[in-house]
């Protein structure tokens, strides 16, 4: 099986060679005699530690805590990046909710999620139940599969998402030959979205590879069992498969709806026309418009307050997935 | 579609009746399913390639995949450039970077990594929670107050706002997947270098390290396509045409309005996606695995 970067299952206890007595507490190196003396060793091991740990030390102080503080105080002030920010309370709040495009940019990522993460799960799961299936190619398959996932998020890959989707191309077309109402959905504003959720569709590929993982360490036995005891395809998936996979399914569900949330790049190119995020807003995704009032109209202040509630949307979708992971997942005895 | 274990009715379920059983008609459903999901998700890929070669006015009219007449012509014009920047420009500035920030994803990661599994340190487990929390954190909530530090230190329009996360070990995912696989290495190994006398870093470099080169490999793997494919970094923090990576490039063609030279920017996005598509040609056990081990072990 594929072990190349799975670490392998946790090795039995070492036994220790003869002579060298097990200290409780202090694992590695615990018998050297130069460890006899605890407060050095830890004095040692303590900086070796932060010598090791200095670059992510320097990087979450400097690239991750300083800016977040620094942004929950830029969120309360008028901040255009040369005049210095001028404290204006909740002023940034008030203005971001009245305003009409900041709504829109609400309901665009709003549907991108709620249509978008669960079409493309369901499309990773079923295909993953598909090729979990022991036949010829199935290698292949799986890795042809994935690739998509790979240069999904590229300028060229959006490119050539607003070809085939705009009118008179692939899509348009077929929607004719089905006697649909035709016309391109690169064009049209309500339904440029559904480019954007056919794309991340598109890129099953990467959550298919970690539910394809999960379903090869369901036990066989269980299965053989079932069929035993007369338990339909379906009933079966729903009563073994789904609870013995809900850990990776959680995992799933949590990193591609955060990811949702984050989408950028594809929305600004398929809709761009001359504007980012166009036409008429259609994809003008939340961070789309973080980003023009961030660096098009410098309004530093307005886009911190902006990113402060995206932290809060994906804070509380988190919290929410963890609470409600105690009624649907199921974590094997020790396993974690 | 027919789930894992499907036997005949009446069948004892065994496995060796399972493994013997007929299967050619399951068998044909299934090459045939998996043949039409690969059908759809290699359309736009074919799409591009055909269209490389077609002339701009058949492009967007056409249906056929493949061009009536295959031209050279969009590969010429690619070679006069945007904007009177070769291409060749956007391409070394994009490797640059992601070899840049391979080489900074490994060394950084690998450290923190390295502590965290193989030292007792004070405070690790508060610094390790830290490490997660910031796997979930959006990036966007860093745009703004990372690029007033860079503007402040005049570090706009340069790669260093570009790298210096790599260097700092800032994307946990690569520390998180280090660190799960020297987790998996035998305790003997570095038990066995602390007898010889080796100290953490000959330990790490010369044990550790070496050991962990599938992990390696899929960081270095992924950071450079990500590196490669990254659009909003370089969008934000580049403002010189010259530096532009490809992604900026392409963008470029964009707003170029594109119809004029429609054909050159479908030559382009094909040419952007080929050093992707090569390492993974190259490299796909190595990516599938490591995807594999960020579900199984989160």
């Amino acid at each position: 099986m594929d072990t190349a970067v799975t670490p392998a299952p946790t090795p039995a206890p070492v036994t220790r060679p003869a002579g060298e007595a097990a200290p409780a507490g202090s694992p590695p190196g615990g018998g050297h005699p130069r460890g006899r003396t605890p407060t050095g060793r830890a004095r040692r091991e303590n900086l070796a530690g932060y010598l090791f740990m200095s670059p992510w030390i320097a990087g979450f102080l400097l690239l991750t805590a300083g800016p977040m503080v620094a942004s929950l105080y830029f969120a309360f002030t008028d901040y255009n990046l040369f005049d210095a920010p001028r404290w204006i309370g909740l002023d940034n709040f008030t203005e971001m909710f009245g305003d009409p495009r900041w709504r829109t940019s609400v309901e665009v990522t709003g549907w991108y999620v709620v249509i978008g993460t669960p079409l493309k799960l369901a499309a990773a799961l079923g295909v993953a139940l598909l090729l979990n299936q022991s036949r010829r190619g199935q290698g292949f398959y799986r890795a042809a599969f994935y690739a998509p996932s790979l240069i999904g998020a590229s300028v060229s890959i959006a490119i050539v998402w607003r070809a085939i989707f705009s009118d008179g191309a692939a899509v348009d077309r077929g929607q004719q030959l089905l006697g649909m109402d035709a016309g391109g959905w690169i064009g049209d504003p309500d339904r440029i979205i559904y480019a954007l959720v056919a794309l991340t569709v598109w890129q099953f590929g990467a959550p298919m590879v970690i539910f394809l993982a999960g379903l090869k360490q369901v036990p066989r036995e269980l299965y053989e069992a079932a069929q035993v005891d007369g338990a339909s395809p379906w009933r079966r998936f729903w009563h073994i498969t789904l609870p013995m996979i809900s850990p990776v399914l959680f995992f799933n569900v949590l990193l591609e709806t955060i990811h949702s949330f984050q989408i950028f790049g594809s929305a600004y190119i398929i809709g761009s026309q001359g504007n980012a995020c166009g036409p008429a807003d259609g994809t003008l995704v939340y961070t789309c418009y973080l980003y023009i009032q961030g660096f098009e109209n410098s309004r530093m202040g307005l886009a911190s307050a902006m990113a402060w509630m995206l932290l809060l949307a994906v804070g509380l979708v988190t919290a929410v997935l963890f609470w409600s992971q105690r009624r649907w997942v199921h974590y094997e005895e020790g396993a974690r | 579609m027919s789930l894992a274990t499907r036997t005949a009715p009446g069948t004892r379920p065994d496995t060796a009746t399972r493994n013997r059983r007929p299967r050619t008609a399951g068998s044909i459903t299934w090459h045939l399913g998996a043949l039409v999901v690969l059908a759809v998700l290699l359309y736009p890929v074919v799409w591009v390639i055909g269209g490389s070669f077609k002339p701009n006015d058949e492009i967007v009219g056409s249906l056929n995949l493949l061009p009536a007449d295959p031209v050279t012509e969009n590969y010429r014009r690619l070679a006069d450039g945007i904007a009177d920047i070769p291409i060749s420009t956007f391409f070394g500035n994009s490797l640059f970077l992601a070899v840049g920030s391979v080489i900074g994803v490994v060394l950084s990661s690998s450290l923190a990594a390295y502590a965290f599994a193989k030292i007792g340190f004070a405070g690790r487990g508060l610094l390790f929670t830290l490490m997660i929390g910031t796997l979930l954190l959006p990036y966007h909530v860093l745009l703004i107050p990372q690029y007033v530090l860079f503007q402040k230190l005049e570090l706009i329009n340069t790669y260093t706002p570009l790298l210096l996360g790599k260097y700092l070990a800032t994307d946990a995912f690569f520390v998180f997947l280090m660190l799960q696989f020297m987790r998996g290495l035998p305790k003997e190994l570095d038990e066995a270098a602390r007898l010889d006398g080796c100290g953490h870093l000959r330990t790490y470099w010369s044990i550790v390290l070496p050991l962990c080169r599938p992990a390696l490999i899929t960081s270095a793997i992924f950071t450079f396509i990500n590196a490669w494919n990254d659009f909003m970094g370089p969008l934000i923090y580049l403002n010189e045409p010259e530096k532009y990576t490809v992604s900026l490039g392409l963008k470029m063609f964009v707003d170029q309005d594109g119809v004029a030279n429609y054909g050159g920017m479908i030559a382009m996005s094909l040419v952007a996606l080929l050093p992707v598509i090569a390492f993974f040609l190259a490299f796909q056990r190595y990516l599938i695995d490591g995807m594999a081990t960020s579900g199984l072990k989160g």
